[in-house]
């Protein structure tokens, strides 16, 4: 069937902001399905609030509202552009939601209104109702576990009854599993059947017989509306049963099936989508499978496109968000071409001959009071993948992709951890999923625990153990030998498991470069394969290759100039979708230029590692090695012609190889500059020399040398590790003590201690904090002729010392006076011409009345460049790349791709960015802002007025500024002056107060008396303040910390808002800004405006 | 466990370098025609399959022997296949189904196979080359050269009478009584038309009187090895039944019945030979995906008027299904009853019975 010509504008929902669970593989999805269907002639309309994202470019869609994706907001933007269609299967969980509350009201799906397109309303209840869906499988004959669902406690203890602990708590319309869990005793299902109820939409529950220890699998599944039913993906789990999958270590293909027992699945995978009646699109469905009997039971079905479809697209070419997009408007997959082949339709089953290894990338040591075990809520803020020719290649590729220090399999330094660690420990540390199992399976099989054992400790399948011990055993083959000693077959066979020269150096205690020149020597180079759907049966055009050690090198001669971009590797708090933005945005921009671009990146969830972003990509790991030898085969491929390199758009991955590449390569600013910056006593000269003041301050490598600097500069101290982003264990210290822990923390034994420890080359910085500044970020770009463009001058709503990436910012500044902001922009062109900038800059200043201090300068692209893009509609990232180039400013200006600031042409428009939280998903976790930044994402609001905008980006964030009901009170003392201007206001707004009895005693003496008075946690009063947030009576907390650590009552407090979803916030700063925020909204409801008006296009 | 060094050589003179796996060769060189398959599961039901009499298999997926086999998955009594090609073949198997290991089968079966080699390099080869002679072993490269250039490959053997049945013999209860031609048929084959008939099987030679006598109401030709002109005693039949009885083939059984109908057939590049082949059934346009193992194909046009195309490969377009206008029979050229593959056109043996029982479908 051809497209359908009865619709004409197609509305598609984004997904926001990157949280836990619903990351950038929603931006590679929603790209595609732009693109796609503006191919197509459509006019299409965007929703999303993440200005981070490559999809809310102006140029993907007609219309792009980066606006809060609530229903109510949603029906404005239909109500505007009345859309024909809209389509939420590419939007994650968030789309579908949205879909399902604009269905219920009448709003979408329904005759007069638009059609949802994908995947209608009953499909979709039909597959996220756990009773429905249960009901439907049984129905068609399949088997899914007991289970009974539940809407109340006492329902819940009903169910409970039946079915027996251990039982697996799941609430409905939940993404990644919030609010899941197994409980083994009374006492655990009381409370996970307490939470699960409350984190469910619709307050239910699925409450189901525990299959953990059994096998997982996950089928990805198409359908067309003729319906054509294709597989493209197995994909086997690591982990059994018990962890959720987006925290497992998972496989492509499926390993460990028969034939049978795998038609068996896909038979079931077709039957499940056709029942729940996904029209068109992609779904996957999960399967758990008795290791012992082969029994399957069906686990859940996705009726949209999900992160595993990111993976799997990208373990085997098919570019399901493509083609479901497509599919969507009414294609068949008869009718669309593989984009590989070219030759052979999209109606075919991909086949690998490769093996690829997804793992997760958790943050744990960001969040400190979580246990950093792995369950059936998923916790994990990012994953590699790896793609080898065998599973342990695959393996060790994945885990040194990872960047957390090791190196791959262990043999490496981070081993000696389990140095004292008994064999027993060991094994029982393997019952459990945590981030480090992995690493213990390797360890107890090379200290000979045979697999047999191994598998009844952990229940991973004995045939991935034994393919571990394969890895052990190649290990313990060479260990005694040298590099010399090796021969030509030896080199195979150990390059073949995927070890890499920096394990070998270590087990040869020598340094990895000699490792490499003497496997030259021996003639064993990586070769390239090609990704290409079919296994080599047919011809591929698309070069997307991996590494291994074979015969053969597909990589193709090419003359063209060529550029390699080196991407951002997994996301982690501090580095994720923003940095992909950039090199997306390079690979974008040099291509229009004219060069060959080629991507080196292992995040299967990117934009930057689809196929068709760059015109090579190589799915590799960021490390020293792997990089040099992508270099080596594009230079071979050229002739001998090596090309340039981006390091500079990737946030810290790349910047930290930029010294281990050859210098000449490196396109833009050179390395010296790179390190100039970095170097604290270089940078501390560059400051003196430009006479631009910066908090007193130095580095020290242990506690004494700590101590000296804070003599001569006092305390509150900010430490923090150099070469690090995202506040890595950043503190602000005000005593002794505290210093003493910070320090211990970064050597040796602490969590940043593993990852390499402290020394003269790795340092601690030890500034002066300086308390009530304003923290103001910029981003500019500076050209080789000297031009300096300033980008961007964002104002930080939080006060210096909460992370820059979690606190709200805005352009242009709100509050600094007109002059300061000029200071800024001249010290920063002036930093930008001493560092020898070629590109993007970043500067951080804390403002103090009007002295301005400068923090830092990352001569590298930050992560506001897509939110300064977005807000200023000037394409920095495109800017700085061809600048790096060796374009000029004024020859970009030219050109028509730099635009000036439309800021500029209207002035009544401010942008506000607010950071995502992660809080939700650990209860247990201090909401309190801080210097470490926890932030997974961040969304964007534009409007006429700060407080308007304001407004927009909290609701974004998902803090809803209410307009009425009573806001409650508690504040540190330093925070109470200001106090007195938000009570005022808020009564002044209509609302009620309540304060604990400290902050209504300080209010009362400024002629304020609040509503209620409740105790402190501790007090024995008759309600107290997490008593009166958990009734339901309060509609907005405002409580600041109270100084330095540990476990206050402001803590208890924070946590109960958390808990009860109540709105908060945490700085007086940003409790002004709510209440600007409130005030303006009760004024003017809510307006949504595209990107292309504001940028008047 | 010591490393047997061992290499590939094709026809062409090109060298793969591995190690020698499954049983030892007493002379160190096997030889035969070398093919590729792209299935990622279902190795065994592969090198059980008697289709791959006097080839040699490379698995284009790297790990193979990974769930150990069981006899319930043999295709036939034994392998018939001249070798077997892997990158890496398991040493511990992981299934509650498993009875051995892949390796020990080929031991116990006196196939032999090569291991570590480049498998994606060989396909790209037999890509672009077609299926051509090779050999491998651990004998020398000029021994291996030698027997590669000596082997004849397919064309022109008939391999049929090396696979097919010495002797009748009758499997299934269903209803209905069929006969079916045995030209190397696989145990899924047999299988699925349990559910329908009862199934007497007969040798390749068994002439159309001999079928006949046995009062069938239906007539099954089966898959089997090799190039279809060289079984002209099974045209000869096949010719004679056709108009009698209804028919339906299966793989080379669509070939033979092509033959019979006065058409022609011709050998492919490469062949089709994996689980993952889009196939579109022209009367409701819908895409089946299939299991695929032939070299030689259908000449559609050659058979002018008599038949009508019901099938197409969506790769390449070729022939992959037919039904004869003027008698009751029909024939696909891929594996609806899979094993190893994708249950989507199982419907066909349904679709036989209804021949059967109303004359049409």
């Amino acid at each position: 069937m051809p497209k359908r010509t009865d619709i004409s504008s197609i509305l598609i929902i984004g997904s926001g902001p990157i949280v836990i669970g619903q990351a950038c593989e929603f931006d590679y999805s929603g790209t595609q399905a732009c693109r796609v269907l503006k191919e197509e002639g459509y006019r299409v309309i965007l929703a999303n609030s993440n200005p981070a994202t490559i999809m809310t470019d102006p140029d993907f869609a007609h219309r792009t509202y980066i606006e809060p994706l609530t229903w109510e907001v949603i029906a404005k933007i239909i109500e505007r552009e009345k859309p024909d269609a809209v389509l939420a299967t590419l939007g994650g969980q968030t789309g579908l939601n949205l879909a399902m509350a604009l269905f219920e009201r009448g709003l979408v799906g329904v005759p007069g209104t638009p059609e949802l397109i994908g995947a209608n309303a009953e499909s979709i209840s039909t597959a996220e109702d756990r009773g429905k869906f249960k009901e439907a499988m049984i129905e068609i004959g399949l088997k899914v576990p007991a289970s009974g669902i539940a809407h109340t406690l006492e329902e819940s203890l009903e169910v409970i009854k039946v079915i027996g602990l251990p039982a697996i708590i799941r609430p409905a319309y939940i993404l990644g599993g919030r609010g899941t869990g197994i409980a083994a005793t009374h006492e655990e299902f009381v409370k996970l059947a307490s939470n699960g109820l409350h984190a469910s939409p619709i307050s239910e529950i699925l409450i189901e017989q525990s299959i953990a220890g059994w096998k997982e699998y996950e089928l990805e599944v198409m359908r067309d509306t003729a319906d054509n039913c294709v597989i493209i993906c197995s994909i086997e789990n690591f982990d059994p049963m018990g962890v959720h999958t987006g925290d497992s270590i998972t496989v492509a293909p499926a390993q460990t099936l028969s034939d049978v027992e795998y038609q068996l699945m896909r038979d079931a995978a077709l039957a499940c989508i056709r029942r729940v009646g996904v029209e068109t699109g992609g779904s996957n469905v999960q399967f758990a499978v008795n290791p012992e009997t082969g029994e399957q039971v069906v686990i859940e079905m996705n009726p949209r496109v999900s992160r595993s479809s990111a993976l799997a697209s990208k373990a085997t070419g098919f570019p399901i968000a493509k083609i479901a997009a497509k599919l969507a408007v009414g294609y068949t997959l008869d009718e669309i071409p593989n984009d590989i082949t070219k030759m052979t339709p999209a109606s075919f089953e991909p086949t690998i001959d490769y093996v690829v290894t997804k793992i997760p990338r958790w943050a744990f040591e960001k969040l400190p009071g979580t246990s950093g075990i792995l369950g059936t809520q998923m916790q994990s803020v990012g994953e590699v993948m790896a793609i080898g020719r065998t599973f342990p290649e695959s393996l060790q590729k994945a885990l040194r992709s990872l960047e957390q220090g090791r190196l791959g399999l262990n043999c490496d330094p981070a081993e000696k951890q389990f140095a004292n660690l008994s064999t027993q420990e060991l094994l029982t540390s393997v019952g459990v999923g945590t981030p480090d199992r992995i690493f213990t399976i390797g360890e107890l099989l090379l200290r000979g625990i045979s697999v047999d054992e191994v598998y009844q400790a952990c229940k991973v399948d004995p045939w991935f153990l034994d393919q571990m011990l394969m890895i052990i055993e190649e290990r313990e083959a060479v260990k005694s030998l040298s590099p010399s000693a090796m021969s030509k077959q030896a080199w195979k066979r150990i390059k073949r498991v995927g070890f890499s020269d920096a394990q070998l150096a270590y087990l040869w205690s020598t340094h990895e470069d000699d490792v490499r020149r003497i496997r030259e020597m021996a003639g064993v180079l990586p070769t390239y394969k090609t990704v290409d759907t079919c296994s080599a049966e047919f011809a591929a055009q698309t070069p997307y290759h991996y590494s291994t050690y074979e015969d053969e090198n597909e990589v193709r001669p090419s003359d063209r100039p060529r550029v390699i971009i080196l991407g951002s590797g997994p996301n982690r708090i501090g580095q994720g979708i923003e940095f992909d933005y950039c090199c997306v945005h390079a690979s974008f921009a040099l291509r229009d230029a004219g060069y060959e671009t080629v991507m080196i990146n292992c995040n299967p969830e990117t934009v930057s590692t689809d196929y068709d972003t760059s015109d090579r990509l190589y799915f590799e790991p960021l490390t020293k090695e792997d990089v040099l030898n992508v270099i080596a085969a594009e230079t071979a491929a050229a002739g001998g012609r090596a090309p340039k390199v981006i390091v500079s758009l990737g946030g810290q991955t790349p910047l930290k190889l930029s010294g281990l590449i050859p210098a000449e390569l490196i396109a833009g600013t050179s390395p010296v500059s790179i390190d100039l910056a970095e170097d604290r006593e270089k940078w501390n000269e560059l400051c003196e020399s430009l006479k631009i003041p910066q908090p007193p301050g130095g580095t020290a490598i242990n506690l004494e040398q700590a101590m000296a600097i804070v003599e001569r500069v006092g305390f509150p101290v900010l430490v923090r590790p150099s070469y690090v982003l995202g506040g890595r264990a950043m503190q602000i210290v005000h005593d002794r003590d505290h210093l003493t822990r910070a320090m211990a923390e970064l050597s040796d034994f602490g969590s940043l201690g593993k990852e390499g420890g402290l020394s003269a080359e790795r340092p601690v910085l030890v500034d002066r904090f300086l308390e009530d500044a304003t923290e103001v970020d910029v981003d500019a770009i500076r050209d080789h002729t000297g031009e300096v463009l300033i980008g961007g001058v964002m104002e930080h709503v939080e006060e210096a010392g909460v992370h820059s990436g979690d606190s709200a910012c805005a352009i242009p500044p709100q509050t600094l006076p007109k002059w300061v902001v000029e200071v800024i922009e001249a010290y920063t062109a002036a930093i930008a011409a001493a560092l020898d900038v070629r590109g993007p800059i970043n500067v951080q200043y804390a403002v103090v009345g009007t002295s301005v201090y400068v923090i830092e300068a990352n001569p590298r692209a930050s992560r506001t460049v897509p939110f300064v893009a977005k807000a200023t509609g000037v394409p920095l990232a495109k800017v700085a790349t061809r600048v790096m180039l060796g374009s000029t400013l004024a020859e970009l200006r030219r050109e028509g791709l730099l635009t000036h600031s439309v800021l500029l042409d209207f002035p009544d428009t401010v942008a506000v960015k607010e950071a995502v939280l992660p809080f939700s998903r650990f209860p247990e976790v201090d909401t309190a802002l801080g210097p470490e930044m926890r932030s997974t994402g961040e969304v964007m609001g534009i409007d006429k007025t700060f407080g308007r905008a304001f407004y927009k980006a909290e609701l974004a964030a998902g803090t809803v500024l209410p307009t009425t009901g009573m806001v409650f009170l508690s504040l540190a003392d330093g925070d109470k002056p200001a106090g007195i201007v938000v009570a005022h206001r808020l009564r002044a707004l209509g609302f009620g107060i309540a304060a604990t009895t400290g902050t209504a005693a300080y209010l009362a003496r400024f002629g304020m008396d609040v509503d209620k008075v409740v105790g402190k946690v501790n007090e024995n009063a008759a309600i107290t303040a997490v008593d009166l947030i958990a009734s339901g009576e309060v509609s907005f907390v405002v409580n600041t910390p109270q100084g330095r650590g540990g476990r206050t009552d402001g803590e208890a407090i924070r946590k109960a808002a958390n808990v009860n979803h109540v709105s908060s916030v945490t700085t007086v700063e940003a409790a002004l800004a709510a209440v600007q925020g409130m005030a303006e909204q009760l004024d003017h409801p809510l307006e949504v405006k595209s990107l292309q008006e504001y940028h008047g296009r | 466990m010591t490393i047997r060094e061992a290499a590939l050589v094709l026809a062409d003179g090109s060298v793969f370098e591995g190690e020698a796996i499954g049983a030892e060769s007493a002379t160190g060189i096997s030889a035969g025609e070398v093919v590729f398959n792209t299935v990622l599961s279902g190795y065994q039901e592969v090198i059980t399959d008697p289709s791959y009499a006097g080839q040699i298999i490379s698995f284009t997926y790297p790990h193979i022997g990974n769930y150990g086999v069981t006899s319930l998955d043999n295709e036939s009594s034994r392998p018939f296949c001249r070798g077997v090609i892997v990158r890496e073949m398991a040493r511990r198997h992981s299934s509650y189904r498993a009875e051995q290991s892949l390796d020990a089968l080929l031991v116990k079966s006196g196939v032999s196979g090569i291991g570590g080699i480049d498998t994606r390099r060989l396909t790209r080869v037999l890509r672009d080359a077609g299926a051509i002679p090779g050999a491998f072993g651990t004998a020398s490269y000029e021994q291996l050269l030698a027997a590669a250039r000596a082997e004849p490959g397919t064309d022109g053997v008939d391999l049929v009478s090396t696979v097919t049945t010495g002797k009748r013999y009758s499997v299934g209860n269903g209803p209905l009584k069929v006969v079916a031609y045995d030209f190397g048929i696989k145990t899924t084959i047999l299988r699925c038309l349990s559910d329908i008939a009862t199934i007497e099987v007969v040798p390749a030679s068994t002439t159309a009187a001999e079928v006949m006598a046995m009062n069938p109401q239906g007539v099954f030709l089966s898959n089997g090895p090799g190039d279809p002109t060289t079984v002209p005693y099974a045209v000869q039949a096949i010719t004679e039944l056709v108009g009698q009885v209804p028919v339906f083939g299966i793989c080379l059984g669509h070939q033979l019945l092509s033959l019979a109908l006065g058409g022609q057939t011709y050998k492919l590049p490469f062949g089709h030979h994996g689980g993952n082949h889009p196939v579109q059934h022209l009367a409701s346009g819908h895409v089946e995906i299939t299991s695929q193992n032939h070299n030689f194909c259908v000449d559609a046009e050659s058979l002018g008027g008599r038949v009508s195309t019901t099938h197409i490969n969506l790769n390449d377009k070729s022939n992959e299904g037919m039904r004869v206008n003027d008698a009751r029979a029909f024939s696909v050229q891929y594996h609806p009853e899979a094993g190893p593959g994708p249950h989507d056109s199982r419907y066909l043996f349904e679709q036989f019975a209804e021949l059967m029982k109303n004359g049409t479908f």
